[in-house]
């Protein structure tokens, strides 16, 4: 019998590290699957196409309906990109893939690390793809740089906590289709908010809710920010929601990865 | 000789399922060991132990003398995993698979490559290096699989069920790789289902059944207590008629042979003991469910290396 001369124990790799290896590799995923990519950007487009020309006559016939829609078509577009990552993670979860990297010497959550900060990074491009689309259609926003500025923040961090909300939701699910059917539900919530029509037109007992609803400060913000509108106290409601989702998010997805540790 | 891996009064219950009852076992460094057992005997569980993936609730564990609890990442230095569901990436290539494991592994870029292409060519799947694994057959999906875990040799690999479900060309081809690796010094923890899995690859053998060790020893020492082969005879339409156990002498045979007396036998054949055969030897009874197709597949493949 021979003695163990030539096996070597693995190094410990560092979350920086592992995480670059897995932000690699989620780009690779998203160069593989182009159709979700030209979906995130065509979906939303439709939408602002359909309620600028189909409603938006109705909503206001001056033609001024593109200015106040955008806000919402930008979450709603980062929504639909986010939601494709609960998919992802589930079907990770779903293979041995995850188990392999939890038994080798590194973190192996940074593995929904990378893949968050990729699909934050794609939901990035396609709203900036939005934003163009929403501009040869009419959107004249009032914005200087530093209001820019303000939104590109505000807009970051709300891709940023919806993507790690999904990823959670991902972790939670029991498969693939479960999250795609979750994450559908989830993106019915800008309906109801300040997204598509003013809150003062919905019904009496509905309000309350719109006017809860975590959404309304936050295009509240950007609405104001972009046509110069006042918005009052609502970035402070809208910075206050993002935070408190994204800490919920990544406290969620780090309990869920942890206790799915070795089931499968 | 040392122990590189030791289990001591392991338990282990998922809900009120029991699935290990204080087990003790130990593997000798640079030996290949082979965990014998039905589907549900709790063969994952052991190796999700040893592998850190689930902690015992009672009794401890150690590989290479670090605990599997507290010193957690010790052990994960000193393993690797290769999972019965095929823990590769689908979505990328047999190539990019190995080269993000590569990085994974803390593996210099330059090396990572040298690696990739060596691995690739000794596992046979320079053809298909730059295919996506979705494409792969569930053969090619194991090799990579193994090239995986063999980027660093580490000192102890875990294969739980290597082989279930391949073709006889595909399974022989990783019994030549996994008979490779120990003689390159590895300790390999394996699990199975073929009891000719475990006589072709390890020096011992401990069979498992209902999260207990039923019996243990070298696969001669096991193969004494099932016997030889066993005399099967079939009518015209290949329906099993009878089987007798033989000794492994002529004598023996002659004797089984003797008591084979119909008429309507159409071919008789000799096929090596099943897991079944070994669990009526061991245990005195049949196994819990025996999968008709399993003992086939066992007396189908039954060439002696």
């Amino acid at each position: 019998m021979t003695t163990a001369t030539t096996t070597t124990a693995r190094p410990k790799l560092s979350a920086l590290t592992s995480t670059g290896a897995f932000i690699h590799r989620s780009y690779l995923h998203t160069l593989r699957t182009p159709d979700a990519l030209v979906m995130a950007i065509a979906l939303p487009t439709i939408l602002m196409v359909l309620f600028t020309f189909v409603f938006g006559g109705a909503f206001d016939p001056s033609g001024g309906y593109v200015d106040y829609v955008v806000p919402g078509i930008i979450l709603l577009c980062a929504g639909f990109g986010a939601s494709s990552i609960a998919v992802d993670v589930a079907g990770d979860m779903a293979t041995g893939i995850i188990d392999r990297f939890r038994t080798m010497p590194l973190r192996a959550s940074t593995v929904i690390t990378g893949n968050v900060i990729v699909t934050v990074l794609r939901n990035l491009v396609t709203t900036a793809i939005v934003i163009a689309v929403a501009l040869a259609l009419g959107f004249r926003p009032s914005a200087g740089p530093l209001e820019w500025f303000g939104v590109f923040l505000l807009v970051t961090g709300y891709i940023l906590a919806i993507t790690y909300l999904f990823a959670a939701v991902g972790l939670a699910s029991s498969s693939p289709e479960a999250a795609n059917g979750y994450g559908f539900i989830l993106l019915f919530v800008p309906y109801i908010s300040s997204a598509f029509v003013p809150i003062e037109t919905m019904p009496d007992w509905l309000q309350p809710i719109a006017q809860a609803n975590p959404l309304t400060p936050i295009i509240e913000t950007i609405r104001g920010l972009l046509m110069g509108t006042d918005f009052g106290t609502q970035g402070w409601w809208a910075i206050g929601w993002i935070a408190l989702i994204l800490g919920f998010a990544i406290v969620w997805s780090t309990w869920l990865f942890a206790r799915r540790s070795g089931r499968r | 000789m040392t122990a590189t891996i030791a289990l001591r009064g392991v338990s282990k219950s998922f809900g009120k399922t029991h699935v290990l009852h204080e087990l003790d076992l130990t593997v000798e460094r640079g030996t290949v060991f082979a965990l014998l057992g039905p589907n549900g005997a709790g063969k994952t569980t052991i190796i999700n132990i040893l592998s850190t993936l689930v902690a015992p609730d009672a009794g401890t564990a150690s590989v290479e003398g670090f605990d599997v609890v507290r010193d957690r990442d010790e052990v994960k230095r000193r393993i690797s995993l290769t999972g019965q569901s095929a823990a590769v990436d689908e979505v990328l290539t047999g190539e990019e698979n190995l080269r993000m494991m590569g990085r994974l592994s803390g593996l210099a870029r330059a090396e990572t490559a040298s690696r990739t292409g060596e691995l690739l060519a000794r596992f046979e799947l320079t053809d298909a290096a730059r295919k996506r694994v979705k494409t792969y057959s569930g053969g090619m999906r194991r090799r990579l699989d193994l090239a995986i875990s063999l980027l660093l040799t580490p000192p102890v690999v875990f294969l739980d069920e290597p082989t279930t479900g391949l073709d006889t060309r595909s399974r022989q081809d990783l019994w030549a790789i996994i008979r490779a690796l120990a003689d390159g010094g590895t300790t390999i923890f394996l699990t199975t289902q073929y009891l000719e899995e475990a006589d072709q690859l390890a020096d011992r053998v401990a069979v498992l059944e209902g999260g207990r060790i039923v019996a243990e020893g070298t696969p001669a020492e096991l193969k004494a207590r099932v016997g030889g082969e066993v005399l099967a005879l079939h009518d015209a339409d290949g329906a099993l008629l009878r089987e007798v156990p033989t000794d492994g002498t002529l004598a023996g045979l002659r004797r089984a042979i003797d008591q084979l007396d119909e008429t309507d036998a159409a071919s008789v054949t000799l096929r090596t003991p099943s897991l079944d055969d070994v669990f009526l030897a061991v245990t005195g009874s049949h196994l819990p469910t025996t999968n008709a197709d399993e003992r086939e597949l066992v007396g189908a493949d039954s060439s002696k290396g």
